[in-house]
C-alpha cells in the first residue's frame, strides 16, 4: 500500500530532475565552452609575458626534481652550495615512476625545475622532446668512468652528470657450487649437479615478466653470442638506422632460447616472475641468480653465502651486460641555468657529493675517486667490473620501439611457440616498421 | 515491516561518484526545514542564525582562497585566467549572499567542480586529439628551434679549456680567459678574442682583472646570467671558427654549431653537410630525403588521428578484435557480477537467516581491496607453475590461466566477478529490502511459486531502481583497466599485429598502449582520438539503455 504512491512519486521526481538536469547540464557546457575557450587561450601568451618575472624571482633558488630515496644524500652538498653562493637548492620529492613524463610535460610550459635526478635511458626522450641542455664538463670528465659518461652522451654531446653505475652479475650461493664457472654450459652443468645431489631444485634462476619477458637480464647471454640491438654511429652512439638484432647471430640465440626454455632444457622458465626468483634463490634452493644490486641486501639479510660471479657466456664473445648510468639532467628552459651548471659542474662532480650518493643508494659511484673508495667493499667492487664490461643501455628513442617487440618474442619462444628463426625475423622487421614510423 | 520502513526514506544505496551530500554540506544558508512555511518561527530563526555564521565562515574562508589566488594570477599577469576566475568568485559570493535562489546554493559546488574537473578535462583531450601533441612534438615551433640551437652547439674537438672571469665596461659585458698555458684574452658578442699581457692573476694563476674594467663576483654574475651566457666570443675574425661561451661563469669552451639557423628562411643548415632542413608541414625540420631534426613541435592535425585509428594496418587489424571483446567482457562482467550479487542477495535476505551479519562482511570483502592489488594477487595466484590454484588446487596441473588466449580471458571473467559481485549484492540487498512485503504475501495468496513471485513481481520492481546502476556499471566495465592491465597486461599477445596488443586488451589499456610508449614513444593525440572514439561508443549504449530504462519505469508505475 506504502509502495505503490511512493513509487509513482519517484518516477514524478525522477523525471523532473532529469528535466532539470538537462538544463543544467546545456547551461554548463555552455559556461564551459567560454570559461575553457578564454582559459586556453589565455594561459599560453601568459606564461610567456610571465618569463621575465620567474627570472629575477628565481635567480636566488634552483629547484631540483629527487625521489624520496636520493633526496636526502643530497642535503650536504646542497647546504654546502648554499653556504658558498647565497643560493638555495629546493629539493622537490616526486615520484619517481611518473617523474620522467612530467619533467617533459612541464619543462616548456616554463613550470619545471631547473634540474632533474634520472637514469641516461631517458636522455634520448628528453632530447627528442627538447627538454635537457648539454653540459660540458671539460677536463672533469676525465675523472668518470668511461662507460659512465659514453652513456651520457648522446648526438656526440654529453647531457648529463653521472653519479652512479648499475648493472647485472651472477649470484652464486656458495654452501651449494663453491668453484665460479666461466660458461653457461659449466653454470648449467653445476647447476643440474647440485639438482641431481638434492642440494638445490632449480639449476639456474632468472625472473622472467609473465607479460613482457626479460630482455634486459638475458642481453649478456646475447651479447655473448655476438648478438647486438644497434650498430654504432662515426660518434660511437647507437645508430636507430643500424638495426643489429635480426642478423644470424641473433637467430642462433633464438634458437638457444627454445633450447633453454620450457620446451628444452627448463633453464630459463616463462613461469618463475623476478619475485618467484628472488623468493627461490633466498629459499636456498638454487645455486644461481642472474640479478642486479637491487637485491643484495636481502640475500645478505637471509644470511646466505654468495659471491658474485662474471656473467656466463654462452657464445665465443664476452657477455657484454647492459648499464645504467644514473645522473643529473639541467632543464632545456631554466631561468637559473648559469647557477644550475655552476652547481652540477662543480659541485655534484664533487668526490663529497658522490660519495654521499653512493652511500645512500649502494650503487657503484660514476667518480673513479669514489668507486675506489666504495669498492672496499666486494660487492661494489664484483659489480663493477663487471659494469666495466658492460655497453650503456641505449639511450636514443628508437629503443622504445624495441622493448616490447623484443620481450614478447623471447617469451614466446622460451615457452616454445613458433619456429625460432621465423619469430625472431618477424620480430626485426616488425621493430623495423615501427623506427620507420 | 519494520525493515521497510528503514530503507523507505533512503535513496537507491550509493553508487560511485558524487552523491547529493559534498553539494549540501558544502552549501551554507538555511536548511530546508527552516524555509517551510508551516515552521514554527522560533526553531526557523535559531536555524537561520546558525546558517548565518555557517555562511558567513564557509564563505569568508573560500573568498580568502580567491583572494589569494587571484592575487597570485594578478602577480604572474595571467589575464585571462584572473578574469574567468573574479567571475566565478562574484558567482558565487552572489548565489549565496541573496535571498531565495535556493537550488542554485546546492547545484553551485557541484557545477564548479563537474566544470572544473570533467568538462574541461574532456574539451582539453577533444582539443588534444586534433593536434600531433606526443615525444617529439612536445611544444611551440619557437621552443624546437632554441631547443635544436642549444643541442648543435658542439665543442671544437681538441679545443683547450679555458678558465674564465666576467667583467664589466660600462654597460656591456665581457669574459676574460685564461687558456691552459696561463694566457689571458678578453672578448665579447662582436668583439673577437684579444689578449691582455697585463691581466692580474688569482694565486692558482687564472686571470681575473684587467684596468679598465671591473670584475663581477658571483652574485651580480647570476644576477646578470641571462646577459652572460648570451656572450658568444669569436675566437678570431672568422666566425666560421668557433665562438668561446661559458655555461657556469669561471671556465669556458670553444663551440662550433653543428647546424645554423636562418630565421628568414626558417631553414636549418648542417655545417657539415650542407643538407638543408625545412619545416615539413608535420611539425619538424626535414631535409630532401626526409630525414627529419630530432626535435619537433605540436601542430594541428585536423582528422588525421581518427583517419589513423581506423586505417593504420596495425591497429584496424586487431582493433575490431579488442572492440568485440569489450563488448563481450563489460556486458558478461555487468550479467555474471548480477547474477551473483542478486542471487546471493535473495539468499541472505531470509529472514531466519542466521550469522547474516557476518555473511554479509564477508561478501562485501573483495569490494574493499583496491582492484589493481587484487588484479597483482590474482596473477600471482594464477602463475601456471607456482600459482596457488595449480599448484593446490589441481595437484600441480600446469594450465595456462593467463597465457591461453581463452583461458585468459575466461579468467579476467571469472576475477572480475570475484571483484565486481559485492557491489551488486549491496545493492540488490538495499533494493530487495525496500520491496514491500505485501506484495510477496499477496502473490502468495495467490497461489505463486517462490520463483514465480521472483519473476513476475520482485525482479521487475527490482529492476526499476537497479536498471540505471547497471547501465553505469556497463560503463565502468567497459573502461576497466586495473582488472586487465594488473592481471594480464592484454596478453597474450596476438600474432598478426606489431602493436603490443593482445587477447584480453581492451579499448581503454590498448589506448594506454598507444599513449605511453609502445611504438616509438607517447603520442597523445592518438590516444586522445581514441579515447574520443570510446567515449562516443559507451554514451550511445547507455543513451539507448536508459531509454529502455525509462520504458520500464513506465510498466511499473
Amino acid at each position: 500500500m506504502k509502495g505503490t504512491p511512493m513509487k509513482v512519486q519517484n518516477t514524478l521526481t525522477s523525471g523532473t530532475s532529469r528535466r532539470v538536469f538537462t538544463a543544467g547540464a546545456l547551461s554548463v557546457v555552455a559556461a564551459l565552452a567560454l570559461s575553457a575557450c578564454g582559459g586556453a587561450s589565455a594561459t599560453a601568451p601568459a606564461t610567456a609575458t610571465a618569463k621575465p618575472d620567474l627570472k629575477s624571482a628565481g635567480a636566488g633558488t634552483i629547484t631540483m626534481w629527487v625521489d624520496a630515496e636520493r633526496s636526502p644524500a643530497l642535503k650536504d652538498i646542497t647546504a654546502k652550495f648554499q653556504a658558498d653562493t647565497g643560493i638555495e637548492v629546493k629539493l622537490v620529492v616526486k615520484d619517481f615512476a611518473a617523474v620522467r613524463d612530467d619533467f617533459i610535460t612541464q619543462v616548456p610550459t616554463g613550470k619545471g625545475p631547473d634540474l632533474i635526478v634520472g637514469p641516461h635511458d631517458w636522455v634520448g626522450k628528453f632530447v627528442q622532446n627538447g627538454v635537457i641542455a648539454p653540459i660540458e664538463l671539460g677536463d672533469k670528465s676525465s675523472a668518470f668512468q668511461d662507460s659512465s659518461i659514453k652513456a651520457m652522451t648522446f648526438n656526440g654531446s654529453v647531457y648529463g652528470v653521472p653519479y652512479a653505475i648499475e648493472n647485472i652479475a651472477l649470484l652464486r650461493n656458495t654452501d651449494i657450487v663453491a668453484e665460479s664457472a666461466a660458461t653457461l654450459d659449466e653454470v648449467v652443468a653445476n647447476g643440474k649437479k647440485a639438482v641431481a645431489d638434492g642440494k638445490a631444485k632449480f639449476p639456474f634462476l632468472v625472473g622472467m615478466d609473465p607479460k613482457q619477458g626479460d630482455p634486459y637480464h638475458l642481453y649478456p647471454l646475447q651479447a655473448s653470442m655476438g648478438s647486438q640491438v644497434f650498430g654504432q654511429a662515426a660518434d660511437g652512439g647507437y645508430d636507430p638506422k643500424q638495426l643489429l638484432i635480426g642478423d644470424a647471430a641473433g637467430v642462433e640465440f633464438a634458437k638457444k632460447l627454445v633450447a633453454w626454455g620450457d620446451a628444452g632444457e627448463k633453464i630459463i622458465n616463462s613461469n618463475i616472475t623476478g619475485d618467484i626468483a628472488k623468493e627461490k634463490f633466498l629459499a636456498g634452493e638454487s645455486p644461481y641468480f642472474l640479478t642486479g644490486p637491487w637485491n643484495v641486501p636481502d640475500v645478505q639479510k637471509k644470511g646466505i653465502k654468495f659471491a658474485v660471479d662474471a656473467l656466463p657466456t654462452a657464445g665465443d664473445k664476452p657477455a657484454q651486460p647492459f648499464i645504467g648510468v644514473n645522473g643529473f639532467f639541467i632543464s632545456a628552459k631554466s631561468a637559473n641555468a648559469l647557477a644550475t651548471n655552476e652547481f652540477v659542474t662543480n659541485y655534484l662532480t664533487s668526490e663529497a657529493a658522490q660519495d654521499s650518493m653512493y652511500k645512500a643508494g649502494g650503487r657503484p659511484p660514476a667518480l673513479k675517486a669514489s668507486f675506489d673508495k666504495a669498492a672496499s667493499d666486494p660487492v661494489v667492487e664484483a659489480f663493477g667490473k663487471i659494469g666495466a664490461t658492460g655497453v650503456p643501455m641505449p639511450a636514443i628513442p628508437e629503443m622504445s620501439a624495441v622493448w616490447a617487440d623484443w620481450g614478447a618474442t623471447e617469451l614466446a619462444l622460451i615457452k616454445g611457440q613458433g619456429d625460432p628463426a621465423a619469430e625472431w625475423a618477424k620480430m626485426a622487421a616488425s621493430i623495423k616498421a615501427k623506427i620507420a614510423g | 515491516m519494520p525493515k521497510t520502513d528503514l530503507f523507505q526514506d533512503a535513496p537507491p544505496p550509493p553508487s560511485s561518484g558524487a552523491g547529493p551530500t559534498p553539494g549540501a554540506a558544502t552549501s551554507p544558508g538555511g536548511t530546508t526545514s527552516g524555509r517551510r512555511p508551516g515552521a514554527p518561527h522560533r526553531s526557523s530563526r535559531q536555524d537561520s542564525v546558525k546558517g548565518t555564521v555557517a555562511k558567513i565562515v564557509l564563505l569568508g574562508l573560500v573568498d580568502a582562497l580567491a583572494v589569494y589566488v587571484l592575487m597570485m594570477l594578478f602577480l604572474s599577469q595571467s589575464w585571462g585566467a584572473l578574469a574567468v576566475s573574479s567571475a566565478v568568485v562574484l558567482a558565487i559570493n552572489w548565489i549565496y549572499l541573496r535571498k531565495g535562489g535556493l537550488p542554485a546554493k546546492y547545484l553551485a559546488p557541484g557545477v564548479l567542480f563537474l566544470l572544473v574537473f570533467q568538462v574541461f578535462v574532456v574539451l582539453f583531450s577533444g582539443y588534444i586529439a586534433f593536434t600531433n601533441y606526443g615525444d617529439g612534438h612536445n611544444s611551440t615551433k619557437d621552443d624546437a628551434i632554441s631547443a635544436i640551437q642549444l643541442t648543435a652547439q658542439k665543442r671544437v674537438p681538441d679545443s683547450p679549456a679555458y678558465k674564465a672571469a666576467v667583467l664589466t665596461k660600462g654597460n656591456d659585458f665581457y669574459l676574460l680567459f685564461t687558456d691552459p698555458d696561463g694566457k689571458a684574452s678578453i672578448g665579447s658578442t662582436g668583439a673577437p678574442l684579444k689578449e691582455v699581457p697585463d691581466a692580474g692573476t688569482d694565486s692558482t694563476g687564472k686571470a681575473n682583472s684587467v684596468d679598465g674594467y671591473r670584475t663581477l663576483n658571483f652574485q651580480e654574475i647570476v644576477a646578470n646570467q641571462q646577459s652572460i651566457l648570451a656572450i658568444t666570443v669569436p675566437v678570431s675574425d672568422d666566425p666560421a671558427d668557433g665562438t668561446l661561451r661559458t655555461a657556469d661563469g669561471s671556465s669556458a669552451y670553444e663551440f662550433k654549431p653543428a647546424l645554423t639557423y636562418d630565421a628568414a628562411a626558417d631553414t636549418f643548415t648542417n655545417t657539415d653537410t650542407g643538407a638543408v632542413y625545412r619545416d615539413n608541414g608535420k611539425g619538424a625540420f626535414a631535409d630532401g630525403n626526409g630525414q627529419t631534426l630530432t626535435t619537433g613541435w605540436k601542430i594541428d592535425v585536423g582528422m588525421d588521428n581518427f583517419a589513423r585509428a581506423f586505417t593504420d594496418p596495425s591497429l584496424r587489424g586487431p582493433l575490431l578484435g579488442v572492440i568485440l571483446w569489450t563488448f563481450t567482457f563489460a556486458v558478461a562482467s555487468v550479467a555474471l557480477t548480477f547474477a551473483l550479487g542478486l542471487f546471493l542477495a535473495i539468499t541472505f535476505n531470509r529472514e531466519d537467516l542466521r550469522g547474516k551479519k557476518v555473511y554479509r562482511i564477508l561478501m562485501i570483502l573483495p569490494y574493499a581491496f583496491p582492484a589493481f592489488l587484487s588484479g597483482l594477487v590474482w596473477s600471482g595466484i594464477l602463475n601456471p607453475q607456482f600459482g596457488w590454484l595449480n599448484q593446490t588446487l589441481l595437484g600441480g596441473a600446469t594450465i595456462g590461466w593467463l597465457t591461453d588466449p581463452v583461458l585468459a580471458k575466461i579468467s579476467v571473467l571469472v576475477v572480475n566477478l570475484w571483484l565486481g559481485f559485492p557491489y551488486m549484492f549491496l545493492v540488490c540487498t538495499g533494493a530487495l529490502q525496500s520491496l514491500p512485503t505485501e506484495l510477496d504475501e499477496a502473490a502468495r495468496m495467490d497461489g505463486a511459486g517462490p520463483w514465480r513471485v521472483f519473476r513476475s513481481i520482485k525482479l521487475p520492481l527490482l529492476l526499476v531502481s537497479i536498471a540505471p546502476l547497471l547501465i553505469s556499471s556497463f560503463a565502468f566495465n567497459f573502461n576497466n583497466f586495473n582488472v586487465i592491465f594488473m592481471l594480464t597486461g592484454g596478453g597474450p599477445r596476438f600474432a598478426d599485429t606489431d602493436r603490443d596488443i593482445g587477447a584480453t586488451d581492451i579499448l581503454i589499456t590498448l589506448v594506454y598502449k598507444v599513449a605511453f610508449g609502445q611504438g616509438t614513444g607517447r603520442d597523445y593525440g592518438l590516444a586522445s582520438a581514441l579515447a574520443i572514439i570510446i567515449f562516443i561508443i559507451v554514451a550511445t549504449v547507455s543513451a539507448i539503455s536508459f531509454k529502455q530504462t525509462k520504458a520500464l519505469e513506465d510498466v511499473n508505475s
